[in-house]
Order: structure tokens, then sequence, then C-alpha cells
């Protein structure tokens, strides 16, 4: 057998001791046949048709490799080039994954589609499929991310899109998630339910990871196309995962890449209000998988932190968790100041406002980068546009 | 024989099914949370459920949940949901004691430890929500060793090859959710339970009780008739809820009698 790390998860959905299948009696044999359907699905000539149609006349895929000639004069270091993903339609990555489950959800008959949101972006990439297709759509949405993301919302609802505010916990995407999970248990005949980051029961991580992988696959097209050679760095922001995972997996067996996710740090990992599951906590049960979560002592889920209502979850993708602990991805994490930093220098240096998400990325790349060789490359995944967002900022900003 | 065996085998010659009842462990403080455990047998409770409070429990309508969050609002944790049973068990060694709840607490506590201390306070079975047989390997040997009884949960979506599979190995009882759906939100149908209960019967001889949306005295009444046991939660938990606290023991008690008595 070949040696590689590309070929997790088991047939259980286990990454080493993470991920797996930790869910309610009455969704297990609705997750089996999701496990089922997409296996079929994954190699059939006219799903991966369709899908790849889609991606490239819907979507706009391949998303450009494009290098910032001028920030990497800025930081004095490494060649430095974005993975575009915020030019995609509707504005990040995150339609990559919604393209590809409502397909599968229409293959296996379902006729109504659920999903959760924290940023909204998922929100909106869901409800833009559900218009495409002309399936009725409900999406979770905390009650406090409702109020803080409204162009989002408001997205949602001219796209057809039910939304309903979650008002348990701190209402963000934790507790959005929680209420998707709820209403799925009591309308399993009918309903399909896309979850937006690469978490949740096997085969959810798996899946999405797949779907998302379209980000690495072009990257490693592009970059040998254009330097002939494989970035010496990737680097890409985690709240769930789904946007790093699909950077991460096809390079995953080239020793020489290294592999960067950015987690949330909130006001620091020092203090209790961060989001960095990682860097911050411990492996545990919830949402379906096995995997690192922010809890307490006695097992209890903590609320995530983070300026980006994209990045507060408590979580994170199990295959992200077995990266860390076998030690193939660094995780490091930057502050909402050190965010918020990198959101104003991304716009004025390259004309690119990109969304908070992404900022954590590049407030890392702003660290890093000066230190590195000119001869040396880092791509970084820029997985959301910034127009949610400008309202908050400029509150903060006070512009 | 375990004090369930002994329960059910008990309450067949009587010719009744269990009335069992769940309350969140500490809801809405340890004091009156105690208070109402101990009380509960002589109200005419047969078995005990205690909920172990999670912050996220998934597989519970708005009822439950708020019953978690006070309780841990309160101060409850895992060692204290089995330091009530140890407590009431010194005046109590014969009412079963089954705690209900999602894996991660008791994954933190760690597995076999948990075991070990949940048989030494007197707790008879173990449910986990969120814990289905295709994860459950991990946790089954300790329980077993400690012989408490891995409880298991059958839904109206477990057919065929499935039921099977969740039978296997099950112990103690089991029980089916009557409702797809989170607990406390919708009616059941009497009927489509009673075929069910049926098709159970056909491939275990474990004891079956039925619980999740088992909302009237009338439904309780209806669904023993075809079953080992009825769980009524919500019901129980909501009056936690709406009365004041002095009050809370006593109407609780008189609402546990009028289930008790339809079923008798």
């Amino acid at each position: 057998m070949k040696n590689t790390l590309q070929n997790q998860p088991d047939e259980n959905g286990h990454f080493g001791i993470f991920g797996g299948r930790y869910v309610a009696e009455t969704l297990m044999p609705l997750i089996l046949d999701v496990e089922k359907a997409y296996s079929l699905a994954k190699d059939d000539p006219s799903f991966l048709a369709d899908f790849n149609r889609l991606n490239r006349d819907y979507i706009g895929r391949p998303s450009p490799l494009y290098f910032a000639q001028k920030t990497t004069e800025i930081l004095g270091g490494a060649k430095i080039y974005f993975k575009r993903d915020e030019l995609n339609h509707t504005g990040s990555h995150k339609i990559n994954n919604c393209i590809g489950q409502i397909l599968l959800a229409r293959r296996m008959g379902k006729t109504r589609i659920i999903a959760e949101t924290g940023a909204g972006q998922h929100g909106v990439a869901t409800a833009t499929v559900c218009a495409l297709f002309g399936m009725p759509c409900t999406i979770f949405m905390g009650a406090t991310d409702i109020e803080r993301q409204k162009p989002n919302v408001f997205r949602m609802k001219l796209l057809g899109a039910d939304v309903r505010a979650v008002t348990a916990g701190a209402g963000t995407l934790k507790d959005a998630m929680n209420e998707a999970l709820r209403h799925w248990v009591a309308h399993v005949h009918d309903t399909y339910y896309i979850i937006g980051t690469a978490a949740g029961p096997h085969p959810y991580p798996m899946m999405v990871r797949d779907f998302q992988s379209i980000i690495g696959t072009e990257t490693k097209e592009q970059i040998l196309d254009r330097e002939g050679r494989l970035p010496d760095a990737c680097v890409a922001c985690i709240g769930g995962g789904s946007n790093a995972i699909g950077l991460f997996y096809p390079f995953i067996d080239d020793q020489t890449v290294r592999l960067i996710g950015v987690e949330a740090g909130g006001h620091g990992v020092h203090t209790k209000e961060h989001a960095a599951s990682l860097t911050g906590g411990r492996p545990g049960v919830l949402h379906g998988n096995r995997t690192y979560l922010l809890q307490n002592e006695d097992g209890q889920i903590e609320e995530g932190h983070s300026i980006s209502a994209g990045l507060d979850y408590p979580g994170i993708g199990p295959e992200h968790s077995w990266l860390h602990e076998t030690g193939r991805a660094e995780y490091v994490s930057v502050t909402d100041n050190e965010a918020v930093d990198a959101f104003q220098k991304l716009s004025r240096y390259e004309g690119i406002i990109p969304a908070l998400e992404p900022s954590h990325a590049f407030a890392h790349i702003l660290k890093i980068a000066g230190n590195m060789g000119k001869d040396q490359i880092i791509v970084m995944n820029l997985c959301g546009r910034g127009d949610k967002d400008v309202p908050r900022v400029a509150e903060l900003l006070k512009l | 024989m375990s004090r369930l065996a002994q329960k059910f085998s008990a309450l067949k010659k009587e010719g009744r099914a269990a009335l069992i009842s769940y309350v969140v462990a500490g809801d809405p403080n340890p004091e009156i949370g105690q208070q109402i455990l101990e009380a509960l047998p002589e109200a005419g409770v047969d078995i005990i459920e205690l909920g172990i409070p999670f912050t996220d429990p998934m597989a519970d309508g708005p009822t439950i949940q708020a019953a978690d969050i006070r309780a841990l609002a309160s101060g409850m944790t895992v060692a204290k949901t089995l330091d009530m049973v140890r407590v009431f068990r010194q005046k109590d060694t014969h009412t079963p004691v089954v705690l209900m709840g999602y894996y991660n607490p008791v994954y933190i506590y760690g597995g076999a430890r948990f075991a070990k201390d949940a048989a030494a306070a007197g707790v008879d079975g173990l449910l986990l929500v969120d814990l289905p047989p295709e994860e459950d390997s991990e946790i089954k040997g300790d329980l077993k060793a400690a012989g408490i009884d891995l409880i298991r949960l059958i839904t109206p979506t477990s057919t065929g090859e499935r039921l099977q599979k969740l039978v296997q190995d099950a112990s103690g009882f089991l029980y089916y959710v009557s409702i797809a759906g989170v607990t406390g939100t919708s009616a059941i149908e009497v009927a489509s339970v009673a075929q069910r209960v049926n098709d159970i019967q056909k491939v275990s001889s474990l004891p079956i009780a039925v619980g999740f949306g088992i909302r009237s005295i009338e439904d309780a009444k209806a669904v023993s008739a075809v079953a080992d046991g009825v769980v009524i939660g919500s019901a129980f938990v909501r009056i936690i809820e709406k009365t004041i606290e002095n009050q809370i023991v006593n109407e609780v008690v008189r609402q546990v009698k009028s289930y008790a008595d339809a079923l008798a």
C-alpha cells in the first residue's frame, strides 16, 4: 500500500481516534444512507459531470491564484499568493460544498434542505443552491449572529430561505447546529441537512473535505504552472476548518509543504474569550464527532469567542485534530485585534477587502512572511470577501 | 438478579407497567433536586431516570434544555450527580436508578472511572443518547464489568437489520423512542407505538419502556397497555420550571401520583 496520509478516515469515519458517528439513534439510519449515497455518487460520472459543470459555469471555478506582488514587496520576504475563493459566486468557499451536497440530496430523493450558519456565508450559499434547484430551505442561525451579520440575513431571505433565529445558549453557531440537528431528528423522511463545515458525524467531515478539495487541487496545478514547484507553506483560517482542509488535503503527502491553520484567538488564548479549539481545547464528543473542543473540566462545552462570526465555533473538524496530533499540520492563533489590523492592511495593500475570517490567515502571514527567504512561496486561501463585515468593522474603527 | 430485572419481574407479576420518571439531576438546584429524587418512589415511581446535565442536549426539547441549564447554573457536575445517587441509596436500596445523558461529560470523567464510581454509588443503568452501537465499544466492557446495564435506544427509524443490531448485546431494558423528534414536543400515536413494540418483542425478550412523546395521563395509560414501562419526563420537568421553589417537591409528588394511579 502507498504510504499516504490521504487514506483517512477508516470505513467507520475515524481519523485516528477522531471523527466517528456520535448521533442519536433516530439519525443513524439516515446518516448511513447519506454515506451509502455519497460513496456511489462520488464515482458516478454523471454526478461528477453535474458537479464540474456547476463549478465552472455557476460558481466561476477555477478561482484565480493571484500573486500579491505589492504585499510581497512590503513584507520583504516570501512570495505571497492568494487563492481567490472570495471571487466565487456568493463570495466565499462555502458554495463549493453546497453544490456537491444539494446534488447528493436530490439523488437521495430529499425534498427540503436545512442548514446551520454562523457568519451567514454558509446560509447564503445554501439558500442560493436551494433557489437554483427550487427546493424549500430552512436556515438556523443564532440570534446573536443574526444581529451582527444583517446583510447576509437579508440575502438569505431574498433568496427565499426561511431564517430561524436560535436563542438557546449564546445564540451563535454551536446553538444553531444543535437546533438544526433537533429539527432534522423530527423531519428525517424528507429532509437533507447540508452541514457547512468539515465536521459532524461521518460521512460529513470526509464529504465536505472532498468537495472543498477543489481549492487545493486547483492551487497545486496553478502554482506548478506558475512557479514550477510546490509552495513552502499553505495558510488558511480555521473555524470548523472546511476551507483549510480543502486547501491542505491535496498537499498532505507533500512533506515539504508546511500546512498552517490559523485559529481565532479572540482576546487571546490565555483568556477565556477565544475560539482556538486546538490551541486551547482538548478532545471530546459533540455534534456527532470526537474532536478538540473548548470545554470545562466537567465536559461541559464552552462558548467560543471571536470577532468573526464564522470562526467562533468551540470545535473543529476531526481531520484537523488528527493532523494536529500527528504533527503533519501546524496550528496557530491570532487575536481579534490582529485580524482587524490585517483586514485593513489587505484592503490597502491589494485593494481586496477580505472577510474577517481570512483576515486571520493574513494576520499570520504578516508575522511570518518577512522572516522567510525571497525564494520561498506562501499560498493563502482568501476564502471570503469582506462586504458582510464592513458595517461591523466601520463601527469598530469609528470610520 | 439486578435491581432492574427484579423490578420488571415484580411488576410483571402485578400485571402493570413501570412508571419511569425523568428529571435532570440538580434541577432546579442540588438541594431540591435531592428532595425530589427521594420523594419519587413513595409517590409511585418504579424506576428513576436521572439526567446528567449537559450544555448541548441535542435530543431534548426546550423544557429539558432549560432544566439542564438550571442544573448547571446551580453547580451540578457528573461527580455531584453520582453523589446524589449515593445519598439516595442510603435510604432506598430497591428502586432502580438509570442515568441518562450525553457522552461527552462521561467521556471526560473517564469511561472506566465512571463505571466504577457509578456502580459504587448505586447506579443500575446508563443511557447515552449520542452513543450508538457503532461507537459504544470503548465503554461497554467497563460498564459490564461494573454490573451497569447499557440501555439502548430504539427509534421509529430503527428497522430490519438495524433493530437486530440494537438489541444484540443490550441489557436491562430497551427504551423505545415513541416519536421521531426531540423530547416533549409532539404527541404519540398509540397504535403505531403498539405495532413497533410488537416488532421489538419479536427480536428481544428484554422489557420495553416507551418515552419521549407521552404528554398526558391518557397517553400514559394507553401506552402502559402495550409496553413494560412508560417514561414521563417533560411533564415533570415542566412542574419544576413553573412552580415556586418551596412548592416544587409537593407539586411533583402530586403529579407523579396522578400518573401512578392511572397506571395502577
